[in-house]
Order: structure tokens, then sequence, then C-alpha cells
């Protein structure tokens, strides 16, 4: 058996082939301006027993027959996240353009969940422009941060857009690098603390998404929640994972 | 971003157009009927009245000889207008019908003679100033009190309603007497028993109607200038229901919804979880189940203004404090309709229902043990994706 998950998010596409058991093949690409190209292409050539798509781009790729049925991201992190840990019951995924919280019941299924999909503030794409507005890559922010010496400079203005002119003149004014870049994590981890103690979480703590390859948001989420935070080893496949499981269950006529 | 989001399901709406429980067109129809017939009762001397609560005293409108219409706006092109006045940050329903108001687009609002308003909410009642310091219309404000169980709160209503009984007998020379005040009771227990049999067809398994056709239903009679006529319509239709072509099968999702009200315009999140291939089976919001269970005893010899006060302080809206009556409902309608989740609306900047979301989350998920879902957004189609993914979400949780 082969079955295919096809995650479509706002940044980048996750596609994840299974066996029944295994892994047998993963890729994370850029969604860029033609999400179905993309995805057709990374299916190209493969024939599937089944597939099944999630994120934003679902029912794009249902509708052009990429994949034979959907589920949202919020039900595919909860299913590729309890192949991952058996034993998870919250899970925090913050990607490029939203975040979301999930609880999940000890049998894998979802019980509540919360999103935040209203403002850039909370997500990826704060990370990404504050990384910008500090001189540095992405990948480079989060260890940058953890090289500071003391706390964080603490940042006044949640919104993207101002917090970005802040940086600058905190930058401007002498402050050390390395603390902005830490104020800049703990600002997002107070936002999303809030979101999680919301709909409440208890152990095991998953957070994955593609903000969850950052090592400073780790240890801040885990000092603020007072909780250990277990990262997969691939992040930013939990969501494609999912849905691949979904689709073999699927075969297998098991629900859920 | 936009450019690849495709709706689910919009086949399964299309396919079945013919094969249905009931013909909505005789109500589609009556969008532009309606208008016309206003417009010839009030050439041939009837007066009109517009309303924008299930607080306002319609029994006494009919009384009055007039014609009761409800004016609350659910149409979000008419915000835009409102928000030369009124903060942007206001709940979408206010502003809608502060617009429809003042821009002249509501042609029920122009034929009005005078619109009544109550103290319900923050928003409303400043909004109401505003809209009378335009002197566009006569508008009359009732003094709503807001802790229903308190006897003092019956007493003040009584007076409210003395006084509007008053006000109308004056400006438009009539005399409301308890005569006719008892048949305006009768018109409007026999409206809400019809509403009632209609609503409740969807107790059957599987549904009959859709949440779609029930508000184009809903929302279409109540602008009917003959409240016996609508009566009858709505009696016809629910007796003429066909079993043999239900909108669901035994599989299909039962949701029940509630929260603030939700009109034609406004229905966004009906169609959401319609194209997802569930239904909304039953509403308990103004407009659908609300207030249809209360009926004032028409053999109670006492003054009809006092059954009438009495009837009206066991509306079980958020704005009245506490309002356990409206968890009751819920939790009734949930056994009654055999609900597998509920979705709680709530218009952004409406303080009442936001808040009030904490007590009916708790009562579905704590003591009903089913799926939760608390929406909050505004009459923009802008949040219509992310909409989505939570309602599919919230979907996928029953089982
Ligand atoms: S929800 Fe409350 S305030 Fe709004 S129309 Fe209904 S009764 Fe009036
Ligand atoms: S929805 Fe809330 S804020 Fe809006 S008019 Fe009704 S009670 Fe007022």
């Amino acid at each position: 058996m082969l079955t295919a998950g096809l995650d479509i998010g706002s940044r980048t596409i996750a596609l994840v082939e299974w066996d029944g058991m295994h892994i047998v093949r993963k890729e994370v690409v850029f969604t860029g301006i033609d999400p179905l190209k993309k995805s057709q292409q990374l299916m190209a050539g493969k024939h599937y027993d089944a597939s099944v798509a999630t994120g934003y781009g679902r029912h794009l790729a249902s509708v052009n027959t990429l994949a034979n049925c959907v589920i949202t991201e919020i039900k595919a992190y909860a299913v590729g996240a309890h192949q991952l840990f058996p034993d998870v019951r919250t899970i925090l995924d913050i990607g490029g353009q939203d975040s979301k919280v999930i609880q999940v019941k000890p049998d894998g299924a979802v019980a509540n969940f919360e999103m935040n999909d209203k403002c850039a503030a909370g997500t990826g794409r704060f990370l990404e422009n504050m990384a910008l507005a500090l001189d540095l890559n992405i990948e480079q922010l989060g260890p940058h941060a953890l090289e500071a010496s003391g706390k964080g400079v603490v940042l006044s203005s949640m919104c993207t857009v101002f917090a970005e002119s802040e940086v600058v003149s905190l930058i401007g004014r002498g402050e050390d690098s390395h603390s902005v870049a830490l104020g800049i994590h703990q600002s997002i981890v107070n936002r999303v603390c809030a979101v999680v103690r919301r709909v409440g979480y208890h152990p095991r703590f998953v957070f994955a998404g593609g903000v969850a390859l950052n090592p400073c948001m780790r240890q801040l989420i885990e000092h603020e929640l007072k909780i250990p935070v277990s990262v997969p080893a691939d992040p930013q496949i939990v969501g494609a994972l999912g849905a691949a499981i979904q689709a073999a269950n699927n075969l297998s006529g098991k629900k859920n | 971003m936009e450019k690849f989001m495709i709706p689910a399901a919009e086949k399964i709406l299309k396919g079945d157009k013919m094969l249905k429980s009931i013909d909505t067109d005789v109500f589609e129809s009556l969008r532009t009927k309606n208008v016309d017939a206003l417009i010839a009762a009030k050439n041939s001397g009837s007066r009109i009245i517009g309303m924008y609560c299930a607080y306002c005293p319609r029994e006494l409108i009919l009384a009055a000889g007039a014609i009761p219409i409800g004016l609350c706006g659910t149409v979000e092109s008419a915000i835009p207008d409102a928000e030369k006045d009124l903060p942007r940050n206001l709940c979408p329903m206010v502003k809608s019908s502060y617009g429809l108001a003042v821009s002249d687009k509501c042609p029920y609002f122009a034929l009005s003679d005078m619109v009544i308003g109550e103290t319900t909410c923050d928003g409303k009642k400043k909004m109401f100033e505003i809209m009378e310091s335009k002197n566009i219309k006569d508008v009359y404000v009732m003094h709503l009190p807001q802790m229903p169980d308190n006897n003092v709160s019956v007493d003040l209503w009584l007076s409210e309603l003395r006084r509007l009984k008053d006000y109308l007998g004056k400006k438009f020379h009539v005399q409301i007497t308890d005569a006719k005040l008892r048949e305006a009771i009768h018109i409007t227990n026999e409206e809400k028993r019809v509403l009632q049999k209609l609503l409740d067809l969807n107790q059957q398994q599987p549904v009959l109607i859709s949440g779609m056709d029930m508000l184009k239903i809903t929302y279409r009679i109540g602008f009917h200038p003959d409240r016996k006529e609508a009566i009858r319509l709505i009696e016809q239709v629910a007796d003429g229901v066909n079993r043999a072509f239900p909108a669901g099968d035994l599989k299909t999702k039962r949701i029940l919804l509630t929260g603030t009200p939700v009109g034609i315009g406004s229905e966004k999140v009906i169609k959401l979880v319609e194209e997802s291939n569930a239904l909304i089976v039953a509403q308990e919001n103004c407009g659908g189940y609300k207030n249809v269970g209360l009926h004032i005893d028409e053999n109670d010899p006492i003054d009809p203004l006092l059954l009438m006060a009495r009837k009206y302080m066991k509306i079980p809206c958020s704005v009245m404090s506490p309002n356990n009556d409206r968890i009751d409902l819920i939790k009734k309608m949930i056994r009654d309709f055999h609900i597998d989740g509920v979705i709680d609306l709530t218009w952004q900047a409406c303080h009442t229902y936001n808040l009030e979301s904490y007590m009916v989350a708790k009562a579905v998920k704590d003591d009903m043990g089913l799926p939760f879902l608390h929406l909050e957004t505004d009459y923009s189609q802008s949040d219509v994706e992310t909409l989505r993914v939570r309602i599919e979400a919230f979907l996928e949780m029953i089982n």
C-alpha cells in the first residue's frame, strides 16, 4: 500500500508518502504563486492507493483530483502528532501565517482547538520580518537570540509593522542585538502561550510547524508553560503525515 | 493566497433543487411582492411601524391598526454609510441598521411612519440617539429593564407599554381598546404557533429543511404586510411538507446555531456549514426559536398589557442578566432536535453574546457532552476561508 498526504500551506507545501507503517518519502517546498503546479510536480509519476489533502489549499487539491479526500490541518496535525507521539495531549503548531493549539483526546481525536489567523503577530511571519530588521536570515534568528547574556529587551508593539520599526530604533539606540532578538522571541511566545492557556494543556506537549525549527522558541515555551516540549524530528511534515495516515485509514475503513 | 480557495460542496446544493421537502419559491417571490404590497397598503391609509428587536411589543402596533416591520440590518452594503457617523468597532447589525436608515437604501425604513427602538445593548441605544438627531424619522425608544427575574422589571416594562400605547393613540388618532389588544395577542400567538410548527418539522430524522431554506422563509415572511396572510402561508408550507425529500440523510451532522441574529445578507455561517455537508437543523437565535414558545394565555382576564409585559420579560436574550432561560432553551433544543454539535455566533463587538458564550460553552461541552464552536465575525467575506477551516475542523470532531 502507498498513500500520500499533501499539506498545502500558505508558505510551504509538504508531501509525505506512507506505506502503512513508515514514511517512504517526504518533501517540503515553498508554496510560491502556483501551489497546484508545485503539488502536481511533487506527485508526478506516482500511483497512490489513496491520497488526502490538508492545509489552506486542500480544496484546490481535491477539486483537481490530486487528493480523493480533504481534512483540515487541525485533524491532520492531531493524527500526525499522535503517530509520532502516541501519548500526545496538546499540540502547538506555529506556521508561516497562522498558529493553532489543539487539545487531543487519549485516542488521538481532537477535543478542542483554537486558531490565530487574524494577524501576523504570533506567527512565523512575525519572526521572518524581525529577522529581516536585524539583518539575519530566519535560521540564524533563534541561535542568535540564545547568545543573549541577560534578559531580552521588552518589545511594546505587538503589531508586526510597528514592532519592526521598534526593533530598528532599539538597535539604533545601541541595544545589544542578541537581547533584542531574545525580546522578539519572548513577545511571540507570550502571545502564543496566552492562547495555549485558554485552550488548556497537558503533557505530552508537542510543538510543530516551521517555527518549531527555532531552538529559542522551544526553550522559551518550556520556560513559560513550565512543561517539557517535544519537537518532532521534522516538524514541518506533521500535517502531511497525518493526511497520509488518514488516507490509509480511509482505505482500511478505520474511523478517524 | 485567496485565489486557490474553492468552496467545498456547491454541487450538493445545486443538484437536488427539484427534490425538496418544501417549496421556497413562494417566499422567494415575496422579496419584491412585500414592498409593493406595503406601498399599496400605505397608499390606502395604513400606518407602518419599524421594529429593531424581539422586545418591540408588536401586539400594540397591531392593536393600533398599524403594520409592524422588522428593520434589523443584515446587509454589509449599508455599513460604509454608517461608518461616516458611527465607530468602526461596533456590531455590524447596529451599523447596518443605521446605514440603511440614513442612506435611504431601505424601502421598509422609508415607508415607516415611525420606528421603535429599545435600550437593549449599548450599541443600539446610543445609535438610536444619533438616528433621532438626524431628524429623518420619528424614533421612539423604550426603556427596557435588564433583570427579568426582578419584579420591578415587569412593572417598568408595563409602564413603558402604557407610555407607548398613549403615544400611538395620540399620534395615529386611534383608540387602542382591550378588545383590539386581545385580538392582536391572538394573532401574535397564532404566528408563533405556526412558526414553531414549521421549525419543529426539523426534529425529524433525517432533517427535512435546510437552514438556508428555513432562513429564507422566516426572514421573508417577516416583511409581509398582512400578518393573517403570513400565518396562512407559514401553515401552508408546514402542512405541505413532503417527507419523501429530506434535506439530508441519517448520517448528516445536525448542528444547532445560537447567538446573535442572522438574516439574508448575514447568513455566511449557515452557508459555510451547509457547504461542508452538515445542516443547521435549528436556530436558537432571534428570528429562529428564541421566542416562538412564548405564548400569552388568551383566557386570562387580567390587563392584557400586563400579560404582554410578563411575556416580554421571558425572552432569553443576552442583554438580560441573568439569562439562564437561554441555557435551558439550548439544552432542550439539543434534545428535541437530536443535535450533534453547537455553533455560537457572535457579531464582532457584541459584548453580551460574546461574554455569554462562556456559559453556553460550559452547558454544551460539560453538561451535554457535545462539540462546541464559538465564532466571532462580522458581515464581510474577508474571513470566509478561515471560518471554513474552523467549521470543517469542528465538524470533524463530531463522530
Ligand atoms: S438578540 Fe436580543 S437585542 Fe437582538 S434582536 Fe434579539 S432580543 Fe433584541
Ligand atoms: S448583536 Fe449584540 S451588539 Fe448587535 S444589536 Fe444585538 S445585542 Fe446589540
